[in-house]
């Protein structure tokens, strides 16, 4: 056993919603094994991950319990103590690649900056070591990344940087916190693979923060399933994941969508809602008097049908163009070519008042409940503005919005409070409220759930699901997650590279993928041999 | 890189020139003639002299001609000739360049300085006494208005403590040379210098202040914690760093003002330079020297604008050169 963490208890400062963040949690970490720590957020697990780093937020403090690593209690450490500890002992890989490296350091200096910080080796030395260490997680050109500043590697290269950052010193225990939730599906599948190996290579202790079960079954030993600060749940990976004893984890478990669509009766002989041709659209950046331009296809000869009550879906990686679709689609951007012809209009025809008049018949749902809605305006405001606009009575709008905050499940009384009242669940109700309140025929979700919990996930893909069969409403539905569009989709357009490679019914698409770029999405998606081992 | 500078140097040579026409126009619409107010000075008012004076000064030509000819003559850096004072524009100006940027310059090292400094403290230490003391001094000079703060300054350091000259480059008629010249002009440019200091130290301080403790709550300095790194490494390696890039930006566009703007500060210092010249070109009516202080004061500002963006691109890499 390597780390053994004792009846921690962590409390929060006086009048928030509970008194303690963690609340007498007990686990080891053993060298060699992987603990998976999984909750939905709020659950305290990130507060666990931090404590055993000695980075609690100022406002936490330990009020009892013990962590114990390498005969001394973590807990009660001095902060020379814990300068020595960190990154030597137990090492740390963050969720955000994107942010959680220095944006004007080179790699090489930062990784450099391990051995620095504890007064290991020469300058010269350390630049050799980040070098082994860059080879050794499998960044590509390694002398090249070496000297490369983080914004110049994606998402997936800057977390391998990290992770051999974390490396560097060879500690006894690696803490991850979410490592992979930023990253893309077959990002995330190698990313795992990588911690993985390495860990078995250099006989680690690994305590990793996931929210997902998917990634739980690719990754862990043992599992502990914390719910608002305790531990509800702690086993080996099987013994939780397969014969789950506490309703909490089984109900996390049922929440997980499968890639086994349902099934459905096929649409196609419905009249189309939308028809989109030959859609083009190229970014141009750059280019004044003298500088050259650099292009970016977004969009590459999109085109596809939505049916009366259907739902497409629009997978792909970020970057794929599934987002710059869905604003052609609204006309919130010009296409450079093709049409959107919702009944007998084509959208990109028209413009000023007429194509106001027609944005009514088509709205959007957005990925982050936190920033699509305006933190000044009260959410009854939010809601009747649109109809409003489009010449409804204020008081028949407001009366309207109150219908539509019961249909999505919250109280009328909403209409009165503001957006940060309410959880990231709830404003997402809201958002699609606000979608609604101008009945459109055509709902575009653009990842709306995936900034959501599973548990939360599962309710407002119920509630879409629900809403488009009671209002006969047609949608886009886009994701990066293969699991989600199984679960809606009618059926499945899969961009790569700014073009559709395949589109099919999802039933067809996940029982015989053609495209290879399919198969290798599919493929990637954590968690299959769990639901393969539950069956 | 060539290529970038080239092609900023052009642009910045056309918006001159745009600015010289505007000038141009604009003290022309002032209302006020240089030759009624050079005659009232003669002591002569009769129409055939003031007459015979806009001969001689070209003001009598169709304006559109008057602008050909000053442009023309801005192109071959020729600023033109000033009547007043019967000496070419550029060589007044030349000779009083210097005095301004030696006090512009030291003003604009001392507030960069002490402001990066004060508000480092301030982002460190904050919520503590110190911090308040600095956030509040800063409040202050950033609130007074420059001319009052320069005369006080007199009224303590000059005149009840005489421990500093009140006015001028130098002590007249001493005939000071080598380090004696050098001190006796430090003496001389401390009130002044330190007079504009005080007013963009503030502004750095708070703006350093502010950008540190955001940069502080950002992700890569909680790696750093996590590497192990000790709390001064972390916040002159990463928090420092990345927190001055806006005050960068803000540096280099006041760099530029600095120059011309510096007009209360050496009135009341009776410092030699630009913004004295140009005080008294306006209330003489002297257009080509007015017009030459202007083309000199933008093209200050437009270099200091180019500098800036190079300052700039080499503390952020992730702006690159586009070539």
């Amino acid at each position: 056993m390597t780390v053994a963490v004792k009846n921690l208890k962590l409390a929060l400062p006086p009048g928030g919603d509970r008194t303690h963040a963690v609340d007498d949690v007990s686990f080891e970490l053993s060298a060699g094994k992987i603990l998976c720590v999984v909750g939905e957020s709020g659950s305290g697990k990130s507060m666990c991950a931090h404590a055993l780093m000695g980075l609690l937020p100022d406002a936490v403090t330990a009020e009892s319990g013990e962590i114990l690593f390498e005969g001394k209690n973590l807990v009660s450490l001095s902060p020379a103590e814990w300068l020595a500890l960190r990154g030597r002992g137990i090492a740390m890989v963050f969720q955000e690649p994107m942010t959680a490296l220095n944006p004007l350091m080179r790699i090489g200096e930062q990784i450099a900056e391990m051995f620095e910080a504890h007064g290991l080796l020469t300058p010269k030395e350390r630049q050799q070591k980040a070098l082994a260490l860059i080879r050794e997680v499998g960044l590509p050109d390694p002398e090249r990344a070496v000297r490369a500043y983080p914004h110049q590697l994606s998402g997936g290269q800057r977390q391998r940087a990290m992770i051999a950052m974390a490396l560097a010193l060879e500690p006894a225990v690696l803490v991850a916190d979410e490592p992979t939730t930023a990253l893309d599906v077959t990002t995330q599948a190698q990313i795992l693979k990588l911690i993985r190996d390495l860990q078995r290579r250099r006989n680690m202790a690994v305590m990793f923060i996931t929210h997902d079960f998917g990634v739980v079954a690719e990754i862990a030993d043992r599992v502990v399933v914390l719910q608002h600060g305790k531990v509800v749940e702690q086993g080996t990976a099987d013994d939780v994941l397969l014969r789950a004893q506490h309703p909490y984890s089984r109900a996390l478990l049922a929440a997980v969508p499968t890639l086994q669509p349902p099934q459905r009766a096929s649409l196609l002989d419905r009249s189309k809602a939308v028809e989109v041709v030959g859609l083009g659209k190229t970014y141009v950046s750059g280019g004044g008097w003298f500088r050259s331009e650099r292009r970016v296809q977004a969009a590459k000869d999109v085109s596809f049908d939505i049916f009366r009550g259907e739902t497409l879906g629009l997978v792909g990686e970020s970057g794929s163009g599934k987002s710059s679709v869905a604003r052609l689609v609204m006309r919130l951007i010009e296409p450079d070519a093709g049409s959107v012809r919702i009944g007998d209009v084509d959208l990109t025809r028209i413009g000023g008042r007429a194509l106001r008049e027609q944005r009514r018949r088509i709205q959007m749902v957005f990925q982050d409940p936190f920033a699509s809605l305006n933190p000044r305006r009260k959410v009854g405001n939010i809601i009747t503005d649109g109809p409003i606009a489009h010449g409804v009575d204020p008081a028949a709008a407001r009366k309207r919005a109150g219908e539509l905050l019961s249909l999505v499940g919250l109280n009328a009384s909403a209409m009165e409070r503001f957006p940060h009242e309410f959880s990231g669940g709830q404003r997402q109700r809201i958002g699609i409220a606000r979608a609604l309140a101008l009945d459109p025929e055509i709902l575009v979700a653009d990842e709306a759930v995936s900034a959501l919990d599973v548990s939360v996930q599962a309710q407002v893909l119920d509630l879409l699901e629900d809403l488009k069969a009671r209002l006969g409403l047609s949608m886009l539905f886009i994701t990066h997650d293969l699991r989600v569009a199984a679960q809606i989709c009618d059926r499945i357009a899969v961009m790569q590279h700014g073009a559709i490679v395949e589109l099919k019914s999802a039933a067809l698409l996940f029982a015989a993928p053609e495209h290879a770029y399919t198969r290798e999405l599919l493929s990637a998606v954590p968690g299959q041999t769990l639901s393969s081992k539950a069956a | 890189m060539i290529s970038f500078i080239a092609q900023r140097i052009a642009k910045a040579v056309i918006v001159l020139l745009a600015l010289v026409v505007l000038n141009f126009f604009l003290i022309r619409m002032a209302p006020g003639d240089p030759a009624v107010v050079m005659a009232g000075e003669a002591g002569a008012g009769d129409q055939l002299f003031i007459a015979q004076l806009r001969e001689k000064f070209g003001l009598d030509r169709p304006l559109p001609v008057q602008l050909f000819l000053y442009v023309k003559g801005i192109l071959s850096l020729d600023l033109g000739f000033s009547f007043r004072q019967q000496m070419p524009v550029s060589k007044l100006i030349l000779d009083r360049l210097p005095a301004t940027l030696l006090l512009t310059g030291t003003a604009f090292a001392i507030s960069l300085a002490f402001g990066i400094l004060f508000g480092a403290l301030a982002a460190r230490f904050a919520g503590t006494w110190a911090d308040t003391a600095i956030t509040i001094a800063a409040l202050i000079f950033y609130a007074t208005p420059l001319f009052w703060v320069a005369l006080m300054a007199i009224l303590l350091f000059s005149v009840t403590m005489d421990w500093l000259p009140s006015f001028g480059y130098e002590t007249v008629g001493a005939g000071y040379t080598g380090l004696a010249h050098v001190l006796d002009v430090a003496a001389h440019l401390i009130l002044p210098a330190t007079t504009i200091g005080l007013f963009f130290m503030a502004t750095y301080a708070r703006m350093t202040r502010a950008s540190m403790l955001e940069v502080n709550r950002l992700d890569f300095v909680k790696t750093a914690r996590a590497k192990g790194l000790s709390d001064a490494v972390i916040q002159r390696r990463h928090v420092l760093r990345n927190a001055l890039l806006p005050v960068v930006t803000l540096a280099g566009l006041q760099a530029g003002t600095l120059v011309g703007g510096a007009v209360l500060t050496e009135t009341v210092f009776a410092w030699p330079g630009i913004g004295r010249l140009m005080y008294e070109a306006l209330l003489q009516r002297d257009y080509n020297l007015l017009l030459g202080v202007f083309v000199v004061c933008s093209a200050m500002v437009l270099a200091f604008n180019l500098i800036t963006d190079l300052v700039y691109r080499s503390v952020d890499p992730r702006i690159e050169f586009a070539s």
